[in-house]
């Protein structure tokens, strides 16, 4: 029982991760429908720059950390609203796939602009908040896997309420909707685009700390493996709808830490994604997604 | 005016290629690919570093057969694919007389197929799997391989740690880190021990924590993690916040500064083997050490750079008995290889290609790797 319970703690603060970083891929999603396959790659710039604002502050204590999470959040941001103005925004009337092609080349400009930058080498992430292990029983939490899920979860709540309540979240589903009707309303569509890549690159920003808080060693190709995770649970959760990353965020973690404890852990991944497909093949548009008719 | 007066660049090119003509000068091509960047960039890096000054060494000695040596390195980012590519590149485009590399036995796999395709000879200086110079007889190493490091590592986990109850937690993706831990097994066991339980993992993976909980739940006395210095740093890490207080030891893979660094106070008290100790007060072991840290300032030389050194030191000592830089003399030569007195020990090819060499058993003491032991094969 306390290796199950174990089990579940790892699996929510991995899962907590791949929840953070699938809302951005999703948000992108849903208001310009394509994938923003730099936005992995962002979440590596949080952790770069997590690394340096770190130095900047007391070690170990609360509000340094804070005010690094903080910093990185808003640099991640003004890092995806100038990746969006830079690339993509010029190519908003072209094919969508003209944009794809353009993301994963941002992508791999960003990876390898960070190898030259930042070097090859993994570097060790340093401890930004005062850390502790609890016991209860056989059961080992850290404070870092408890922060990761505390700061997703006030993350998903925050994010919830500003896509629902305020009213550059209703123009941001407007837009969603329908761009053509949303800029007839008067929704000046630029602004609602940089808000939204601003906004999931700052929850990249601060999925990239948490993640460097607990595996802490940081290179520029960090992102494509939780990248990749990422966008596969957005899509499993239904892509375009918010609560479904974070389910398939937390689905994925989970599964991942199960079958990597489980004698079959040789396979983990192929187990894995092998589970994605079948869900898929029953709900083609994800758990929570709504099917789409394609209209041609 | 005259194209060549209008082009001094020009000018120079075509009269230093004359000049080098005429001397007959050409100097020797030797490739060698390694992971100056990424995951095992430190591996890399000091096997390059190794590998740099021996050819300086040999230089400044006057070259090979005459002529100077001309050492053409590529990076293969320590990724998959990149050393077939690089090793393509050094064989047809650069014509080199042999390849050295790689640390890693995946990646030394990966090239030592098209070496022997082209009858090139190759050295990988640390690759430590059997597989690797099964390929061919073009084949070569430097380095003890895995059968050896297993056994060595499990007597000393059975003797000096005395430990019963052990678990395997190994790199599916490595081609080093499945051998080693076979071979551990097998050691353990046959000497009485009980390999409780063997998880896996994949090369790359950050998150550990799953395997570790269940390696708790099994109640065992020590953890063997045949990995890379990255992946074993944060085994460490997230083992000790899983309370697992028990001996966490592997192999060679282990040894470099990150394994300090992204460990921290997590790996105190770890062990691994190696195949060099700088300690070693025999005077080339001392003359390669002042060398290293007079050309790269202070550094200290580990096992890799260490391996570099002697795989382009026996190379050297191959084709000057052969007398040729031709393919199948110089592996003739390497094959005849006996009792050279390099850093890492004196080297003797054997049947296989594979030298026989100690191992270094060391471990983790205030922030610091210290030598415990050494274990003769």
């Amino acid at each position: 029982m306390a290796e199950f319970l174990q089990q579940t703690v790892n699996g929510l603060s991995l899962g907590a991760i791949y929840a953070l970083i699938a809302l951005g891929y999703t948000m992108v999603y849903g208001v310009l429908r394509f994938i923003n396959f730099a936005h992995a790659d962002v979440f590596m710039a949080g952790a770069f720059l997590g690394y340096f604002l770190a130095r900047l502050v007391p070690a170990e204590s609360f509000g340094g950390g804070l005010a690094v999470m903080a910093g990185t959040m808003v640099g991640c941001a003004l890092l995806g609203i100038l990746i969006e103005r830079l690339a993509y925004r010029p190519l908003r009337r072209g094919p969508t796939l003209n944009v794809l092609i353009t993301a994963i080349g941002v992508s791999l400009f960003l990876e390898y602009a960070g190898q030259l930058g930042f070097g090859a080498e993994p570097r060790t992430f340093p401890a930004l908040f005062p850390q502790r292990d609890f016991n209860l029983g056989g059961l080992s939490i850290s404070s870092n896997q408890l922060l990761v899920i505390g700061v997703a979860v006030a993350l998903l709540v925050a994010l919830q309420a500003i896509v629902h309540r305020t009213r550059i979240g209703t123009a941001m589903r407007a837009l969603s909707l329908n761009p053509v009707a949303a800029q007839l309303m008067g929704i000046n569509t630029d602004v609602v685009i940089s808000f939204t890549f601003g906004l999931g690159s700052a929850l990249a920003g601060a999925g990239g700390i948490l993640y460097a808080m607990n595996y802490p060693s940081i290179d520029p190709l960090m992102g494509v493996m939780p990248g990749l995770k990422a966008f596969v649970a957005a899509v499993l959760g239904g892509i375009g709808n918010i609560r479904g990353a974070a389910l398939g965020g937390l689905i994925l973690g989970l599964a991942e830490t199960f079958v990597a404890g489980s004698p079959w852990s040789t396979y983990k991944d192929a187990i894995v994604f092998g589970i994605l497909i079948v869900i898929l093949l029953f709900r083609p548009a994800g758990l929570l997604g709504k099917p789409a008719v394609e209209k041609v | 005016m005259p194209f060549a007066f209008r082009h001094p660049f020009w000018l120079l090119m075509v009269a230093s290629l004359l000049a080098l003509r005429a001397a007959g000068q050409e100097p020797l091509k030797v490739g060698e690919v390694a992971s100056l960047t990424g995951k095992e960039g430190t591996f890399g890096q000091s096997s390059h570093k190794g590998t740099l000054l021996a050819v300086e060494k040999l230089n400044a000695g006057g070259g090979l057969l005459g002529r100077k040596i001309e050492l053409v390195t590529e990076d293969n980012q320590s990724k998959q694919g990149e050393s077939a590519t690089a090793t393509r590149k050094l064989i047809s485009r650069d014509k080199v007389i042999a390849v050295l590399g790689e640390v890693a036995s995946s990646r030394s796999l990966e090239m030592a197929p098209l070496a022997q395709a082209a009858h090139v000879p190759m050295i990988s200086p640390s690759s430590t799997n059997p597989k690797v110079t099964a390929i061919g007889d073009y084949i070569f190493r430097v380095c003890f391989i895995d059968p050896f490091q297993g056994t060595v590592m499990a007597k000393f986990a059975r003797d000096t740690l005395h430990l019963r109850r052990v678990a395997v937690l190994d790199s599916v993706s490595s081609a080093y880190s499945v051998g080693l831990a076979k071979y551990f097994k097998a050691g353990f066991a046959a000497g009485g021990g009980t390999i409780a339980l063997e998880q896996k993992y994949s090369e790359g993976d950050k998150d550990f924590k799953a395997q570790l909980t269940v390696i708790k739940a099994a109640g065992v006395d020590g953890i063997f993690v045949p990995g890379y210095y990255t992946e074993a740093a944060l085994i460490c890490r997230q083992a000790r916040q899983l309370g697992l207080d028990y001996p966490i030891f592997g192999g060679d893979g282990w040894e470099g500064s990150p394994l300090l660094e992204i460990g921290g106070k997590a790996v105190e008290g770890i062990y691994y083997s190696t195949h060099y100790s700088p300690e070693n007060q025999a005077p080339a072991v001392q003359a390669f050490v002042r060398d290293f840290q007079a050309r790269f300032g202070g550094e200290i030389p580990d096992a890799m750079a260490a391996l570099g050194y002697d795989s382009a030191m026996v190379l050297a000592d191959a084709v000057r008995r052969a007398g040729t830089t031709e393919g199948d003399k110089v592996r003739d030569a390497l094959a005849a290889t006996k009792d050279y007195p390099g850093v890492t020990g004196s080297t003797t090819i054997d049947a296989q290609r594979n030298a026989s060499k100690a191992a270094a058993i060391f471990t983790v003491q205030d922030g610091k790797f210290k030598f415990v032991e050494s274990i003769a094969p």
